[in-house]
């Protein structure tokens, strides 16, 4: 589905030269968000306080595994350009403005793929995988 | 530099939050929404640190849960569960607009009034299940 007019499409998306692909992005990764955050605030309360091989046995599980990965990809992605909206709104000057930029972006895919990394090595542990 | 010094200066709309408007709910709403996304991400940042602790060993995980098993620990976590929530319930608000749906001033106020209270709940909700499991 495209929310841009043929004379848009035509003349070469906008002075930005992306179109609305990053706004489009921010709702799909928000709807997708809806179930994938409930999911994990009550699941994360139903083992608050838990202990080391409680919280283990939680992460392992194959649903649970899934869906955090899930939750990674599509938070620190609806985050990174929630953040990127939020600089280029309020940050003028040219070099502070690239510089956090790269900060977010880089530093959002970092955690994004050492946080998945931390979910797989624990689901795919065979000493915890019961 | 001298293409920056021929624009013209052109008046700006003051910005919302000063001595220029009157707060509104529908204002405050907004840039609220806007400072839970940013405090969000700090959350996103606190997730992936848990979850890398976790993967670290029993050692590092107890030593992150020392840090949230306290009075302050606490009340941070219910901070970033009350921010989530709203920003997930006036996410949703988002997205019927976006669907242009609801921008009568009376819906408008009514689903902002609806968003307070529902993610109210919510937060009310984890923390019942959280002290019950």
């Amino acid at each position: 589905m495209s929310f841009r007019s043929p004379l848009g499409q035509a003349r070469g998306l906008g002075s930005a030269k992306e179109g609305a692909q990053h706004w489009w992005l921010q709702r799909m990764t928000a709807v997708a968000l809806i179930p994938l955050t409930l999911w994990l605030v009550f699941g994360l309360a139903s083992n608050a306080g838990g202990d080391y091989a409680q919280v283990l046995a939680w992460v392992s599980s194959p649903v649970t595994a899934v869906a955090l990965i899930l939750v990674l990809v599509a938070g620190f992605w609806h985050g990174a350009l929630g953040l990127q909206v939020v600089i280029e709104d309020y940050i003028h000057t040219r070099w502070l403005n690239l510089g956090l930029l790269m900060v977010v972006k880089f530093g959002c895919l970092l955690l994004a793929v050492a946080s998945i990394f931390a979910v797989l090595k624990i689901a795919l542990s065979p000493a915890t995988g019961a | 530099m001298t293409a920056e010094s021929k624009q013209p200066q052109r008046p700006l709309s003051p910005f919302m939050i000063g001595t220029y408007y009157r707060p509104q709910l529908t204002s405050m709403l907004s840039i609220f929404h806007r400072a839970t996304g940013v405090f969000l991400a700090v959350g996103a940042l606190g997730l992936a640190l848990w979850l890398m602790a976790l993967a670290g060993g029993k050692e590092s995980f107890d030593c992150f849960a020392a840090l949230t098993h306290n009075g302050l620990g606490t009340l941070v976590l219910v901070g970033f569960s009350y921010a989530l929530m709203y920003h997930l319930c006036n996410g949703i608000r988002h997205l019927f607009w976006d669907a242009g749906y609801g921008y009568e001033i009376k819906t408008a106020y009514r689903s902002g009034y609806a968003v307070v209270a529902v993610s109210i709940v919510l937060t009310a909700l984890i923390w019942v299940v959280a002290y019950s499991c």
